[in-house]
């Protein structure tokens, strides 16, 4: 209820031919008016709940596709608009296609078609939005559980132009499932030390292991 | 007398967010009819900031967090202020304070759009800023005062002595809703080049604090258009719902008629209009007395 009134969309052009953004920009027209559903289209990951791709993902927009989706906040929903998103489409067979959208991130729903027609589309976002309404539940559910998301300010820093690599930076895609598991493991982690008060001599060696694991996960998402 | 001033103020910050979020969504509809769209509902803007409330927040610089919060209460007070019959000086000092706030939340984010936003922001200030100070000196003088709560009782309402103070105020107005010609800062409409420019990095509760200001603010500049209207006389306040109901629909159909501008128009532009109108009217006014 909160959320379906109004979900705001990000749109991105993975390597699309343009037919598929024309259409996701007809929904915008006077004719279907996406606008009455609270749909806005806005340029910014961090207000966006619907990240629209269109294209299959190539090689130099995988990275591009991976930040976009690192820097929308939970919750949030990916949907693939064209068969290229899909599953690669015509484009499948050349040799910078990486396939579809799903390569990349977690895709919730499907949109065929070859343009996608605006009617699928809007069907399809309404469908996403259902998908977010059940991601928002479980996001309250896991916030209860005080399992903190992720640390954002990291990824400010690391997008500075001068550190800034696309090839080693947002390998990570981070789901709210690896979100869970990466607390869990921190939780683990950081209740190890207290073993070694109680018992001094033996697992005293062991402690350092689990923590350096951990510093392998943040440099990874980080 | 004191009781009656807090209880304006309390019906200020209770009534101003939902006549401020009901003013947005009529904004988004009449924008939406004239390109002949159906337009979202009239409470589409209380959604979006529902929705914005219960989204993650993720903040880029833990300051950005203050500042945004220190907005809102600056807007906040500046508008209590003002309903409660304060000092229009003091209101308008505050008012600035309040808009510097929001400029460094954009600064201390660091990210490229937000201070592309914050220094088009600081442009816009030094727009407008003139202008209001210029209609708290016009009230005084044509009414003698700067306590709103004697401005209102005179038997003259001030737009009869300062008609040009009223049209460079309407005219700075359209920096001050963020409207078309003039949102160099921070768009309502799609991705442009500056995305969203202020509010680029700000997300989740940050930005619904940020909605909510906006609301208030719209309410305190449409209460300051309203002024000009209202004397000792009751009907006035009639007066002064229908020139309010005129001016904030002339914005949004300017709003639909330019396109953005850069900085140097936009200040040469409301420059000219405040000294033309405004300068104009304070000559007169201090060659008649």
């Amino acid at each position: 209820m909160n959320i379906s009134k109004s979900p705001w969309v990000l749109h991105y052009d993975g390597s699309s031919c343009n037919g598929c953004d024309i259409e996701v920009l007809a929904t915008m027209t006077p004719l279907y008016d996406v606008e009455r559903f609270g749909i806005i289209n806005t340029g910014n990951p961090k207000h966006a709940d619907v990240l629209l791709l269109t294209g299959g993902v190539n090689a130099q927009t995988a990275p591009v596709i991976r930040q976009l989706y690192n820097m929308m906040p939970d919750p949030k929903v990916v949907v693939a608009c064209g068969i290229c998103a899909c599953d690669g489409g015509i484009f499948k067979e050349c040799y910078n296609i990486l396939g579809g959208a799903d390569k990349v991130v977690p895709v919730d729903v499907y949109v065929p078609g070859c343009a996608v027609r605006p009617e699928a589309l809007i069907e399809g976002v309404v469908k996403a939005v259902g998908i977010l309404e059940e991601k928002r539940k479980k996001l309250k559910e896991s916030m209860k559980a005080g399992y903190c998301t992720v640390d954002y300010s990291k990824m400010a820093v690391h997008m500075t132009a001068d550190d800034y690599d696309p090839s080693t930076q947002y390998d990570a895609v981070l789901t709210e499932e690896a979100l869970r598991q990466q607390a869990e493991e921190k939780i683990k982690a950081s209740a190890k030390p207290v073993v070694p008060a109680a018992k001094p001599a033996a697992p005293a060696p062991k402690a350092p292991a689990p923590a350096a694991a951990n510093n392998d996960v943040k440099g990874e998402n980080g | 007398m004191y009781k009656w001033m807090i209880i304006k103020a309390l019906l200020y910050i209770l009534l101003a967010p939902v006549i401020g979020g009901l003013m947005s969504g009529l904004d988004r509809v009449f924008s939406a009819r004239m390109q002949g769209r159906q337009g979202p509902p009239v409470v589409q803007p209380f959604f979006d900031v529902n929705k914005l409330l219960h989204k993650q927040t993720t903040v880029v610089n833990s300051i950005q967090v203050l500042f945004v919060t220190v907005y809102l209460i600056f807007t906040i007070f500046t508008g209590a202020l003002f309903f409660a019959g304060g000092d229009m000086l003091l209101v308008f000092f505050a008012l600035s304070m309040s808009e510097v706030m929001l400029v460094l939340a954009a600064f201390s984010t660091n990210g490229p759009y937000s201070i592309m936003g914050a220094q088009r922001e600081l442009l816009q200030m030094m727009c407008y800023e003139p202008m209001t100070l210029l209609v708290a000196i016009g009230f005084y003088y044509a009414n003698g005062s700067f306590m709103v709560d004697e401005l209102i009782t005179k038997p003259v309402p001030a737009i009869v002595q300062i008609p040009g103070f009223f049209i460079g105020f309407v005219f700075i107005l359209i920096i001050k809703l963020r409207k078309s010609p003039f949102d160099l800062s921070t768009s309502h409409h799609m991705h442009q080049e500056m995305v969203k420019g202020l509010t680029t990095d700000l997300s989740g509760s940050n930005l619904a604090l940020v909605e909510i200001a906006e609301w208030y603010d719209t309410v305190l500049m449409l209460g300051i258009v309203g002024l000009f209207f209202i004397n000792n006389n009751p009907i006035s306040r009639l007066w002064a719902i229908i020139a309010i109901a005129v001016v904030f629909f002339l914005e949004t159909l300017i709003d639909n008629l330019f396109p953005r501008v850069k900085y140097k128009t936009m200040l040469i532009v409301t420059w000219s209009v405040i000294l033309v109108f405004a300068g104009t009217n304070l000559l007169i006014l201090n060659v008649l007395k």
